[in-house]
């Protein structure tokens, strides 16, 4: 190894000293400056009790809240300020809203340009029957985006809330247990009812979904209605039957795969949109169930992650886990 | 069209994809991802920074294929890519500062989805910075608070959890309350869309019609965004909030959620409601005695804490005082200096959290101060960074705080009424700073304490052997046992430095953007 500096007289240059420095195997005090430890507090048995009863009686005489008077006049006080706030609020909120433009006029400043073109062309540049679902999934499809990953985001806080991380054997048996502590189990009337409902709510659901673009409906509340199906398949007939089809792992692969398939085509719509780069995807014709761009498809996307969010929703506020 | 101009659109995209990418993928494999898209991101704003400096004007990018009343778009102007390549930096920062704690207090099973927070979260403090559009901002607003209640609650304690509730509660009325402002202001206007909304404003205040809701709406969407970033009197969910979750969590709340907030609301000033009619209203007192109030008050609370994290966090609610206060001046350097300021709090207060993380590390995990004697000699980089952190919140010049300081003063300077309260707060908040910082900084540097059971054994051995001298859970490290925090403390203290000594670029920056918002 070859050396520039004797090895002496680098040990006394200052990038050294601060390169030991900041490692920690040299202390600038040690042997520069003489340090004399305090003398230590005593304590013997008698103080030690002493101190104890001190602390009890604080206790007493802070948490006393039945007694204590400025807690009781905090509490009164607290009282008439939160209800001034009240009336200040609503007051001030009322006359904002007495000022606002009269409902239903016509010339109301909302009634301008932009709802103009969507009721009056809407129809012929997304494809779709159902304007709302036009604007919410087309013009407006950026902000929907947010929105079912706001689903999503809900979902994952649940998860780190109440997902039980068990191992399977050990929680198993004392989950069952809990689970059916205030319900009964194979409860007749409720499977019977199932039985008949379920299919019925699935496939309207499935409807509500598919048709978002023909009429009303959409994947919001048609994903509502799956999930409402799914929750009374679970009530009726138990985790250990809803578990042959929905798990965590279906949950998992069916949001990521349906927010997947919707972030890449809307990808794909917002790049040639904003690069102004004809879309290949044909709008169809208006009123047929294969029409109206990828608004079908997305529709599907946001059904799946709606009915996936309830049903888990119910599940992890239930169980803890699938 | 230049393909460069994608870029901010990309960003989000990206960070929104990498979200429910990440609730596929095991914990290891989620932080890649995230570490990823928070460079990609960051070089991607570098990229977008760059570009509007060389043209020297802002532009709209259309999402989709229809144009901007009808459809949504985003707008990307110098102000915005600062700020975007700002949080990426400081996230990744944050997140390698922090890595350590993270993978020991949160469990194998729930760390993607803890990574999945943090991917939303800088997907929706992106799509504030760009969005051009009211709605889109509340949608992202939606997405932020809920990712920022998953961040507390991840370090599963009884304390975190309440402290999540407080912050749900509290941060859900914001949101309520702005919505309500957004409600009033499209009844008001027929817009969503800033620059429409603006025109329509600007007519209305000329021919002073429907005053009362517009005042109104102003009032609801301040006072909303107030308390979403913890104004004074909307502070209490704040110090639990910060003190008691995982050190890159409360990092980011504390440096990047509450000022996504705030950059929202200089957005809502000068692009929605207008800088003139917004500082002719009666709004921006109450913003300047509420920031005031904080200031003073927030720097009082930190004296009374003994825990050095919950200490960190009261001056924060300290710091957003000085933010609003600039606010509240009514002027375009008051603004201009609360930018600054946004900025280079972020940059000093993640690099406190960081630092008081390594500082507790060396004294046994406790966080009290009579526990942390000596800490800043046990972590020496810890206490280097800490005292930077400390010199930059009160003022010293040479660090990141007294360059906004000084320009909060020169704001104030010639304001006819507002100076000399102003002045006065300054001077009182700094003095109250100085307190509290340095009483700790001289706490991490003073000897421990050692008692007389601890001494004796000590003496019998080896007397130059330091450790022994020390409580048993006190430990020394060094840099090369914790490498990523090291390179965190490191960077974060070369970038406070590089902000209070060469401020005049950023500052030319802040003022080309603002112009560019009008």
């Amino acid at each position: 190894m070859s050396r520039k500096v004797p090895k002496e007289q680098y040990e006394k240059t200052i990038s050294y000293r601060l390169k030991s420095w900041l490692e920690g195997s040299r202390d600038l005090y040690l042997g520069n400056l003489e340090m004399r430890p305090q003398s230590p507090r005593q304590e013997d048995e008698g103080t030690r009790r002493r101190h104890q009863e001190d602390k009890k009686r604080v206790r007493a005489r802070v948490y006393d809240t039945e007694h204590n008077r400025e807690m009781l006049l905090f509490k009164k006080i607290y009282r008439i300020f939160s209800l001034l706030f009240c009336v200040f609020l609503v007051s001030m909120l009322l006359i904002g809203v007495a000022d606002l433009p009269p409902f239903g006029e016509a010339d109301k400043p909302v009634n301008n340009e932009v709802p103009q073109r969507y009721i009056e062309k809407g129809l012929q540049e997304t494809g779709a029957v159902n304007i709302v679902t036009g604007m919410i999934l087309d013009y407006r499809a950026f902000d929907t985006l947010g929105e079912s990953h706001v689903l999503f985001i809900a979902t994952c806080t649940v998860l780190i809330l109440l997902r039980a991380d068990g191992k399977e054997g050990e929680r198993g048996e004392e989950a069952e247990m809990n689970d059916r502590a205030y319900e009964p189990k194979n409860d007749v009337i409720l499977q019977t009812a199932a039985r008949l409902l379920v299919p019925f709510i699935i496939i309207f659901g499935i409807y509500i979904i598919l048709c978002g673009h023909l009429g009303p409906g959409g994947g919001f509340s048609g994903g509502a209605v799956i999930g409402a199906g799914l929750i009374l398949y679970v009530s009726a007939f138990g985790f250990a039957r809803a578990e042959r089809f929905f798990t965590g792992a279906t949950y998992k692969w069916m949001s990521f795969g349906a927010l997947a398939c919707y972030c890449l085509s809307k990808t794909y719509s917002f790049y040639t949109g904003a690069n102004h780069i004809e879309s290949v995807i044909p709008l169809g014709t208006p009123g047929a169930i294969l029409s109206s761009g990828l608004i079908l498809l997305l529709n599907i996307c946001v059904g799946v992650v709606v009915a996936g969010t309830m049903y888990t929703f119910y599940v992890m506020f239930r169980k803890g886990g699938y | 069209m230049d393909f460069i101009r994608n870029f901010p659109f990309f960003s989000i995209i990206l960070s929104l994809f990498s979200g429910p990418l990440s609730s596929i993928l095991g914990g290891k494999w989620a932080k890649r991802v995230n570490g990823a898209v928070i460079g990609l991101c960051g070089v991607m704003s570098v990229a977008v920074l760059w570009y509007v400096c060389r043209t020297g004007e802002a532009y709209v990018y259309t999402m989709g294929h229809f144009p901007a009343p009808w459809g949504n778009e985003i707008r990307a102007g110098i102000l915005e890519a600062l700020m975007a390549v700002f949080f990426c930096a400081i996230m990744l920062l944050c997140m390698l500062g922090g890595e350590r704690e993270r993978e020991a207090e949160i469990e194998a099973s729930r760390q993607n989805l803890y990574y999945i927070m943090v991917d939303l979260l800088l997907c929706s403090l992106l799509a504030l910075i760009y969005t051009n559009d009211l709605f889109t901002a509340y949608v992202f607003v939606e997405i932020n608070t809920i990712s920022a209640c998953g961040l507390i609650m991840i370090r599963r304690s009884g304390r975190t959890v309440e402290a999540a509730a407080r912050y749900m509660i509290m941060s859900l009325l914001g949101s309520g309350l702005l919505l309500l402002g957004l409600c009033f202001l499209y009844d008001l206007t027929g817009h969503l869309l800033m620059s429409n909304i603006r025109e329509s404003v600007q007519v209305l205040a000329a021919e002073g019609m429907y005053e009362r809701p517009l005042l109104v709406a102003i009032c609801l969407m301040c006072v909303g965004l107030a308390i979403k970033s913890a104004l004074f009197p909307f502070h209490n969910w704040l110090p639990d909030a910060y003190g008691y979750s995982t050190v890159s969590s409360a990092a980011i709340l504390s440096s990047l959620v509450s000022k996504g907030y705030i950059f929202l609301l200089v957005k809502i000033f000068c692009r929605v409601i207008g800088f003139d009619v917004f500082s002719g209203s009666k709004v921006i007192h109450v913003l300047f005695v509420f920031g005031i109030a904080g200031m003073i008050m927030g720097s009082v609370d930190a004296i009374r804490e003994s825990d050095i994290r919950r200490m960190i966090a009261y001056s924060s609610v300290a710091q957003i005082g000085y933010i609003y206060m600039g606010f509240g001046l009514g002027t375009m350097e008051g603004v201009i200096a609360s930018i600054y300021h946004v900025i280079c709090h972020a940059a000093t207060k993640s690099l406190l959290f960081v630092a008081a993380s390594g500082i507790t590390d060396a004294s046994g995990g406790s966080r009290y101060f009579k526990d942390l004697n000596g800490a800043g000699r046990r972590n020496r980089l810890a206490g280097v960074a800490f005292t930077v952190g400390a010199l930059s919140m009160v003022g010293v010049p040479m660090f990141a705080g007294f360059i906004s300081k000084l320009f909060f003063s020169q704001a104030a300077v010639g304001h006819e009424i507002k100076m000399l309260p102003t002045l006065i707060a300054l001077a009182i908040s700094t003095v109250l700073n100085a307190v509290y910082f340095m009483r700790t900084v001289i706490r991490i540097y003073s000897p421990v304490k050692i008692t007389a059971s601890e001494e004796k054994p000590a003496k019998q051995e080896d007397g130059r052997e330091k450790t022994s001298r020390m409580p048993e859970n006190y430990r020394e490290i060094t840099m090369r046992q914790q490498p990523a925090k090291a390179v965190a403390m490191i960077l974060f203290i070369l970038l406070n430095i590089l902000l209070g000594l060469n401020s005049e670029p950023l500052i030319g920056l802040i003022q080309r953007g603002l112009g560019m918002f009008s």
